[in-house]
């Protein structure tokens, strides 16, 4: 019988993964061959899809991209000898060189495949954590040193251990799936792929702080991911994974998905919990910290999808073994997303520590247009533009901050020397002006007199320059949250390393 | 879908009644309501304030916020282009422009007999298959005006 591989994740669909199922079935009626097809999440070789795999010994070969029109050939050739043939798909330079602990089972398991999961080494976390107390729980994911993922790189475990000793009767587990950073895809990928490696760190999460419910609050611009949570969450709930008394443990707990509405804003924590709450998204001020008032007044560990995905493999393997990759103080392993102009895009999951160029020269392979790499954005429209320069920084929280930037969810977007810089600066003032939530005056005024400010200075007047600077110097310091806060990045960084696109001289953009 | 505004407050109610005991169930009824209407009908505002007990001013404020939420039906098709970074970068910017100039559209909007609304999105997690576009819901990576023409060309969901 034979076996066959392909991704239903969204970015697969994008590129015609649904055609190339249908000609499979068909061509396999046709020719009344019997075949399995078991549709997967994306391996994250984006440039490779749809990918499709047979597995021959064990081994997974893979053909990529395919077209409906190179189904009858492979079947002829009996998936073997074959352009698109790509080899054993593990022995892709691109995932060899991956440290898969998040992402280990994304693009290999169907993602609805309970049993599946348990056999790639699901749920031996969940088990293990059932066997600890709170408090080592919380120890382990200390130890381990993991930082949230969402953009803040805040300690784990020191946020756990927070809600674990607040008092209250009811706890909350909140998971950011906001994920509106432009140039990250990681959450999608993962809930779409391996939706039960983020209910299964939920679940650690809740038995180690105390809580009985859940929520996981998805943009509803993910509309396939939230179709993969709501099922997965209703298998999980039938094996009694969630509900009631879940797998038999005494401990409550289940999880309810939410569905954002369009504003970026919302992936702010606090904006989030309003959200839920059924209002307006509008950024809390802190404190009182989530973990202390949190959702419905509650405590509440706020936390995004990859840190709560990292969890279990945290747990089974021990936090040791987590720990063991990185740099500095920026342990473990973070999913990368290589977006934008680059000619191998996708997501590299791989100890902290690389650095930037080898990342975008050597991993993505530079651009896909095949021009010269003008500039990266790493950590969405919040973070700072890389020049080529700076392409020794090394991937980690205080190595970026200490270049003038950030890491945010790792989205790394390439952009080519076609890039207009002041194009892209104005963009990130228009872009805040949208989003922005409008409590701070700063934000919500100082974005749109930015756009107009590069606007000027682009048309050649540098008198705009100083007040620009002024503009961003008050968003910097009055903003409450990182929307108003953090906008001067990416648009001081354009300043900063291409004066010349805004008609100044290097010495006056400093 | 088009009731007398007595029949949508009805059908308003059954739809909040669906949600209750829930906590926080404004959203929730707010997509349902959106789903079945095609945008949140006047008619239904007073009893959804009723249903999660909030005045008529707050839940204008919180409709207004969302982007999503529409106060006016849209078009029969939706097609969302990303304006976002990474599909800048790949010619987003100009090829949208195109787009909407083949369309007969000079910003994003609904075109004139009604059969498309085209808006903005920022980001719809597609950034490895730049540009990307939604077209009722299916996702559409490394998008070219052809591709997407193809695509306007198929057949519309019912
Ligand atoms: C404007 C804004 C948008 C944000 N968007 C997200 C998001 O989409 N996803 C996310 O996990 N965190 C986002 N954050 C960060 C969250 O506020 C918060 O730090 C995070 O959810 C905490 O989880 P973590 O500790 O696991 O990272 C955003 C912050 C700001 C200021
Ligand atoms: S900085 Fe902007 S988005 Fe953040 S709280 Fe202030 S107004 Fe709202
Ligand atoms: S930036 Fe366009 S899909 Fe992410």
């Amino acid at each position: 019988m034979l076996r066959l591989f392909l991704p239903r994740d969204a970015a697969a669909l994008a590129l015609g993964a649904e055609d190339v199922a249908r000609a499979i079935t068909a061509e396999a009626a046709r020719r009344g061959v019997e075949v399995t097809l078991v549709r997967t999440g994306s391996r994250g070789m984006i440039w490779l899809e749809p990918l499709l795999e047979v597995e021959r010994d064990g081994i997974r070969q893979g053909f990529g991209p395919v077209t409906p029109a190179d189904i009858p050939a492979l079947f002829e050739a009996g998936f073997d000898d074959h352009p698109s043939a790509l080899g054993p798909v593990e022995d892709i330079p691109f995932l060899a060189r991956q440290t898969r602990l998040t992402f280990a089972r994304c693009g290999v398991t169907d993602p609805f495949d309970l049993d599946a999961y348990r056999a790639h080494g699901g749920l031996a976390g969940l088990d293990r954590a059932r066997a600890m107390t709170p408090a080592e729980i919380v120890q382990e994911v200390t130890d381990s040193g993991l930082r949230g993922r969402g953009g803040a790189g805040f300690p784990t475990g020191v946020k756990w251990r927070t809600v674990l000793e607040a008092r209250g009767p009811r706890k909350y587990i909140v998971c950011n799936a906001d994920e509106g950073d432009s140039g990250s895809f990681a959450d999608r990928m993962l809930m779409e792929g391996d939706p039960f490696a983020l209910i299964e760190g939920m679940a650690i999460a809740a038995r180690a702080v105390g809580a009985d419910r859940g929520y996981v609050y998805i943009r509803s611009e993910y509309p396939h991911a939230i179709a993969a949570m709501e099922r997965a969450a209703g298998i999980a709930r039938a094996a009694g994974l969630l509900g009631a008394a879940a797998r038999g443990s005494g401990a409550a707990f289940d999880i309810e998905i939410r569905v954002g509405a369009g504003a970026y804003v919302c992936g702010e924590e606090t904006s989030l919990l309003n959200s839920i709450e059924g209002r307006r998204g509008e950024v809390r001020a802190k404190p009182p910290l989530p973990a202390h008032k949190g959702l419905f007044g509650r405590p509440t560990a706020v936390n995004n999808v990859l840190t709560l995905a990292a969890v279990p493999a945290i747990l089974a393997q021990g936090a040791a073994a987590y720990a063991r990759f990185g740099l500095g103080r920026s342990r473990g392993t973070i999913p990368i997303q290589i977006a934008g102009n680059a000619r191998r895009a996708g997501l590299f999951e791989t100890g902290f520590g690389l650095s930037l160029g080898e990342i975008v020269e050597e991993i993505a392979g530079g651009t896909a247009s095949g021009r010269p790499v003008k500039a990266v954005q790493v950590g969405g429209p919040l973070g700072a533009y890389f020049p080529p320069a700076l392409f020794d920084t090394p991937f980690g929280y205080e190595e970026f901050d200490g270049a003038g930037g950030l890491i945010g969810h790792a989205g790394i977007t390439v952009f080519d020397d076609t890039a207009d810089m002041g194009a892209l600066a104005r963009f990130a003032f228009e872009f805040c002006a949208e989003e922005s939530c409008g409590k701070c005056t700063p934000c919500r005024i100082g974005a749109v007199r930015g756009a107009e400010a590069v606007d000027r200075l682009c048309a050649g007047d540098t008198g705009a320059l100083p007040l620009l600077g002024d503009l961003c110097e008050t968003m910097r310091a009055a903003s409450l949250c990182a929307l108003g806060g953090f906008t001067p990045y990416p648009v001081e960084s354009a300043l900063r390393h291409f004066p010349e696109e805004f008609g100044l001289g290097r010495a006056a953009a400093e | 879908m088009d009731l007398p505004d007595d029949a949508t407050a009805r059908r308003a109610r059954e739809i909040a009644g669906a949600h209750a005991g829930r906590d926080g169930a404004l959203l929730p009824i707010l997509h349902d309501l959106q789903a079945e209407f095609g945008h949140i009908p006047e008619a239904a505002r007073p009893e959804i304030a009723d249903a999660v007990n909030i005045s008529a001013a707050e839940l204008h404020g919180v409709i207004s916020f969302y982007t999503d939420f529409r106060t006016a039906p849209a078009g029969r098709r939706s097609l969302r282009l990303c304006r976002a970074e990474a599909c800048q970068a790949m010619g987003g910017a100009a090829l949208w422009r195109e787009v909407l100039a083949g369309l007969g559209l000079d910003e994003f909007g609904t075109t004139p007999d009604g059969r498309l609304t085209v808006e903005p999105v920022y980001c719809l997690g597609l950034c490895a298959c730049a540009p990307a576009a939604m077209l009722d819901g299916e996702p559409l990576g490394r998008v070219t005006a052809d591709r997407l023409s193809a695509a306007l060309a198929g057949a519309a969901p019912c």
